[in-house]
């Protein structure tokens, strides 16, 4: 590392994504090369990073799983087939106890969810250094990079554009099945004809934008928080592996200090790891199940 | 940590990694644990089924057994009996035939008891004629008095 590096450039570092996009300044597309320049790119640009994990990750999962549906049958099953069946079993009777409608999405959609996000939290149990540093020295090696110009976060789940996007996709789904099963008319209703209800109509119709301004900001809570749980989670938890990682640099005895911690940490954030990828799938199905039905 | 295009970069990929996994990995997967669902049922109902049915053998095997012994009684006692009556037959034919002999013995007996009767009657004819010309010292006329010698030979 370098001779500059300081507690605050080694945490911004650690927190900065890589970041490909359009720069303001000199109109082209290109990587980003510090912080600053990857914020003025404002929306024109995409978290390299980010995509690369996440992807890899779903891909690693679907792989697994599609090569144990290709050859998934009834007799006694073996190896990695048990466990598929085991996380699909659950997934299953998650959804059979909480989603009473009949759709056919919910279930996959789930398993998706709950899969995909245990495995960007999963990335926070490696060490924060090993693969940033890694992709550091492949930048200096063979790019001829800075390496402190090489940004590499590699839980996706730190990062609230793929929570974010997780999130909005589910309220768009809930949104699109709620106007499905209950029209426009019903969907509008149950935003604006309650909490308050009068049988006096024109009592009914000043309580209309009370009950809207409830309704409305209940709805748009829903994937606001759903994002903000997990990223706030993830986000706190990488932040703590990173604070613990300083230690690292500060002497042996709070290095081996730093070491228990971060065992410590790393076992409590296994819970955390599950925990928020369950919460995730729990509150999908529940949110896919208040769109199929009046309440 | 900039809201940018990773938004919807990451909504579309979500897209299609759930378009995936509905179409290629739920199905399959559910279906092999229905089918093994199914398999299991079968196989306790058809357990089940199997069991009854030993039951019900058993049941008809003890029945078969109990009409098995029954007509082997049947049999013993009605040998029993029929042992009886040819037993009871041989002792009356026995007796019959044994009378029988008994019958044809005294016959013969008395037949010989007559037949020495008569020879011997004859020898004393012919003894007693013979003292009798002994003593007469002459010859008689046997035709003369035969009558009356044969009239003698039965008194004795």
């Amino acid at each position: 590392m370098s001779e500059q590096l300081t507690s605050t450039a080694y945490i911004k570092h650690h927190l900065q994504n890589w970041t490909y996009g359009l720069n303001p300044e000199t109109n082209s597309w290109g990587f980003a090369h510090n912080a600053a320049e990857a914020k003025s790119m404002g929306f024109m640009a995409i978290h390299v990073d980010t995509m690369f994990w996440s992807i890899l990750l779903g891909a690693i999962f679907l792989w697994v799983f599609r090569s144990v549906a290709k050859k998934a049958e009834a007799g006694v099953p073996t190896g990695v087939q048990n466990f598929v069946e085991m996380i699909v079993e659950f997934i299953d009777s998650s959804v059979r106890g909480s989603f009473t409608a009949k759709n056919d999405l919910v279930a996959p959609l789930a398993l998706t969810v709950f899969c995909w996000i245990f495995l960007w939290n999963f990335m926070d149990l490696i060490p924060v250094d090993w693969l940033p540093a890694t992709a550091g020295w492949v930048g200096q090696t063979f790019f001829d990079m800075n390496p402190h110009h090489v940004y590499f976060k590699v839980v996706p789940s730190t990062d609230p554009n793929a929570t974010f996007g997780l999130a909005l996709s589910v309220f768009f789904l809930t949104i699109w099945y709620g106007l499905k099963n209950k029209g426009v008319g019903g969907f509008t209703a149950e935003l604006t004809m309650m909490p308050f209800q009068s049988n006096n109509k024109v009592v009914q119709a000043l309580f209309i934008p009370v009950n809207f301004l409830l309704e409305f900001v209940s709805l748009i809570a829903k994937p606001i928080s759903l994002a903000l749980r997990l990223f706030g989670n993830m986000y706190a938890g990488e932040m703590i592996f990173i604070l613990i990682a300083l230690m690292f640099s500060a002497g042996a005895t709070m290095a081996v200090f730093g070491g228990v911690l971060q065992l410590g940490w790393a076992i409590f954030h296994i819970l955390i790891v599950t925990l928020q990828a369950f919460i995730f799938m729990t509150l999908t199905i529940v949110y896919m199940d208040m769109a199929h039905h009046e309440h | 940590m900039n809201i940018n295009l990773t938004l919807i970069g990451q909504s579309i990929t979500f897209a299609i990694f759930v378009w995936f996994c509905l179409k290629f990995v739920w199905p399959p997967i559910m279906g092999a644990l229905e089918a093994r669902k199914k398999q299991i049922a079968d196989g306790l109902a058809a357990a089940e089924r199997g069991a009854h049915e030993k039951e019900l053998a058993e049941k008809k095997a003890t029945q078969r057994l109990q009409e098995a012994k029954g007509q082997a009684q049947d049999i013993l006692a009605q040998a029993q009996k029929r042992a009886n009556e040819i037993v009871d037959e041989a002792k009356g034919a026995a007796k019959a035939e044994g009378d029988r002999i008994i019958t044809a013995a005294q016959a013969e007996i008395e037949q010989e008891v007559n037949r020495m009767k008569e020879q011997m009657r004859e020898q004393v004819v012919a003894i007693a004629m013979q003292g009798a010309e002994k003593i007469l010292k002459r010859e008689v006329d046997q035709s003369a008095h035969n009558d009356a010698l044969k009239e003698l030979a039965s008194q004795i």
